[in-house]
């Protein structure tokens, strides 16, 4: 009984292997999510994240500027989330408000 | 409700490392534009100093540096900091957080830009920072129920 789940994790783990094997190589342009177009023949947003963050926002850092400029709703979504959070811990765990 | 812990070693060393933490995470939220960093992880790092000296000065002492109260109130001026900045924009007739929008003088729109993000993420780290301690002194202060 004991064995089974070693026996699950080998499994496991020489599946992950085997299909991390497939991923593309770190810049590869060839891959599909590093193209500039889709294959359908849209223009893909990573594409022009990469190309363009630099001049746009004139700082290096691509997922600052993607983060706090271009997905900049999501971030205020974040922070509201983590607000509510707090809120919410305070009303039901504080005696004293 | 953390009480002082009676470690002198453990006191000393917090008293010590606390400036350099907390330092550490102005650098990352200032340098998120140009590495790794940005006001989620300097948020957290704050927090985290602060939370080490909760645990190791206990609560009351620790009040002087960061008071209890404080928690949700500037969570809110953290969250009001990120939201005026879209306002602004809006005021300035752009979209909502379109900073290049904004009329300040004598900047290029990537500079604006870039002011933009830093008041954003200055934003999200007093945001995160208030209140991963709010919840954190709430977690642990009600445990010895006074």
């Amino acid at each position: 009984m004991k064995k089974a789940p070693l026996i699950i994790l080998i499994l496991f783990g020489v599946t992950l292997l085997y299909f991390t094997s497939w991923l593309p190589n770190l810049g590869e342009l060839q891959s599909l999510q590093h193209r500039e177009r889709s294959p359908i023949g849209s223009q893909v947003a990573a594409a022009y994240y990469i190309k363009f963050a630099g001049q746009d926002a004139a700082s290096p850092n691509v997922v600052t500027v993607i983060l706090a400029d271009y997905r900049s709703f999501d971030t205020l979504g974040e922070i509201i989330v983590i607000l509510t959070a707090g809120i919410v811990c305070c009303l039901i765990l504080r005696k004293n408000l | 409700m953390t009480s002082s812990s009676n470690n002198p070693i453990l006191i000393i060393a917090s008293r010590l490392l606390t400036p350099f933490i907390q330092l550490f995470a102005l650098y990352v939220i200032v340098h998120g534009h140009y590495g790794p960093g940005g006001g989620f992880q300097g948020g957290a790092m704050l927090a985290a100093s602060i939370i080490f000296l909760r645990l190791s000065l206990g609560t009351e002492i620790s009040q002087r540096i960061f008071k209890k109260t404080w928690g949700i109130p500037l969570g809110i001026l953290g969250a009001i900091v990120f939201f005026s900045t879209g306002l602004l924009t809006l005021v300035f007739g752009g979209t909502f957080l379109e900073f290049n929008e904004l009329a300040l003088p004598g900047l290029s729109k990537a500079e604006l830009h870039f002011y933009g993000i830093l008041v954003v993420e200055i934003g999200v780290s007093i945001a995160v920072m208030s209140i991963l301690i709010s919840i954190f002194d709430d977690l642990s202060g009600e445990s010895d129920c006074d």
